[in-house]
């Protein structure tokens, strides 16, 4: 059964020979159709579910940068995913865990010990979802050849992404007074037991790499503001690496998305 | 040039719309999440948790399919990235139930780990505020907690 669901995948997705050698097990037409095709070098009808892959189209139609950033990024999301199926993992497997809304319920400049769980992550992740439109709102001044759009709405994205990780160091530098650290951990548990340190050490670890990343888009953002404003995409005619950043920036609130809900949520 | 303005107003449309939709999911999280402070039930918690779950999934489908844009993508590209992604399924399922059955198994078999997680420490509310003033501090206050940890074991 499985082997039948594969076939068919493999006969698309893998190089022509592959292709000839599996389909013909399938369909036997399909070999006579590719022949005749070949020889005939006419496009039938028949073959469409073939053709994307013998050559004289692209079959994802998108160009090279692109796709190799859609497997980076396939790639990151496993890296994340592995993280935060390891925390999962970790939580899954321990009795007790610290409750958020205990742990994170500060704000900043309110006095100290105010109770205000879930109000400032809530702003940060308002921030990226903002920035990630101005982003796509940049991507799309692209396409239309309208540099001051890009211009603007680039700035409004770089503000957003410095906004967040102040944010972040903010947070950071609050936990870190209040005695968390990694391997360090003065939170107990909801139900009053001792916590250990899994808690902050994945907080620290999944966050950090999070806000990494949002510090490298940041200062790719910066990059293609400044290639926008030296007209390099005007002189090449087309605003495809601004595309190839916004991928990457709305990736980097994608992961947000989980990481807030896993880690302020849950 | 008159299609190309169409298509501007269609593409703005639907940014806008996206942008509502992610913001009406967070602020429904939210809601659960504040909600949920006050809420004791076990059961009535875990269903809140499922139901932050698929609104997270929610917001991903619309980040990735129309933020970068891979719905208008041709249905190759679609399934070379989705496919492969799939063994998220797996994994989530294998690894979770797996921590899960390593705790049961632990409860059961190792007494140690079942004590530790029934006594109870008192929280520092007030060391909390003290170590303010600088992150030497917090380390003296992990080591208080390790001493209440080690007294604990004595009894």
């Amino acid at each position: 059964m499985g082997l039948h669901i594969c076939i068919p995948i493999l006969g698309r997705l893998t190089p022509k020979k592959v292709g000839y050698f599996y389909s013909n097990i399938l369909d036997s037409q399909y070999f006579c159709t590719e022949i005749e095709t070949e020889m005939s070098n006419v496009t039938t009808a028949s073959t469409k579910e073939a053709k994307w892959w013998n050559g004289g189209k692209s079959p994802f139609d998108v160009e090279y940068g692109k796709v190799m950033m859609w497997y980076f990024l396939m790639s990151d999301a496993f890296t994340f995913g592995a993280f935060l199926i390891s925390y999962g993992t970790v939580r899954f497997s321990t009795n007790g865990w610290p409750d958020p809304n205990k742990v994170f319920k500060s704000f900043p400049f309110a006095p100290e010990g105010v109770n205000a769980p879930l109000v400032f992550v809530s702003i940060m992740t308002f921030i990226l979802i903002v920035s990630s439109v101005t982003m796509v709102l940049a991507v799309h001044a692209g396409k239309m050849m309208d540099k001051k759009g890009v211009v603007r709405n680039m700035i409004w994205t770089i503000i957003g992404g410095i906004a967040f990780l102040s944010c972040q160091a903010w947070e950071w530098n609050h936990l870190h007074h209040e005695g968390a650290w990694w391997g360090l951990n003065p939170f107990i548990n909801a139900d009053g037991t001792a916590s250990t340190t899994n808690f902050t050490n994945f907080f620290f670890t999944i966050t950090g790499f999070h806000g990494f990343h949002v510090f490298s888009g940041v200062v790719i953002n910066i990059i293609m503001l400044i290639m926008t404003l030296m007209d390099k995409f005007e002189q090449r005619g087309r605003y495809l690496m601004i595309e190839k950043a916004g991928l990457y920036w709305h990736f980097v609130d994608l992961v947000w998305v989980f990481v807030f809900t896993c880690f302020y949520l849950l | 040039m008159s299609d190309n303005t169409h298509d501007h107003h269609d593409v703005i449309a639907e940014i806008k719309k996206v942008t509502i939709i992610l913001s009406v999911l967070t602020i429904v999280e939210l809601i659960l999440g504040f909600w949920m402070i006050d809420i004791t039930s076990e059961g009535l918690r875990l269903g809140i948790k499922g139901v932050i779950v698929i609104l997270m999934m929610a917001k991903a489908f619309y980040i990735v399919a129309y933020f970068m844009h891979l719905k208008h993508e041709l249905k190759n590209l679609i399934m070379t990235i989705i496919v492969p992604l799939a063994l998220f399924i797996w994994f989530i399922i294998a690894f979770i139930s797996d921590g899960n059955s390593f705790k049961n198994l632990r409860n059961n078999y190792d007494r140690r780990f079942k004590e530790q997680s029934t006594i109870q420490v008192k929280q520092e509310e007030h060391g909390a505020k003290h170590e303010a003033a600088g992150s030497a501090h917090g380390e003296k206050a992990t080591e208080t907690k390790k001493e209440e940890h080690a007294a604990g074991e004595h009894h």
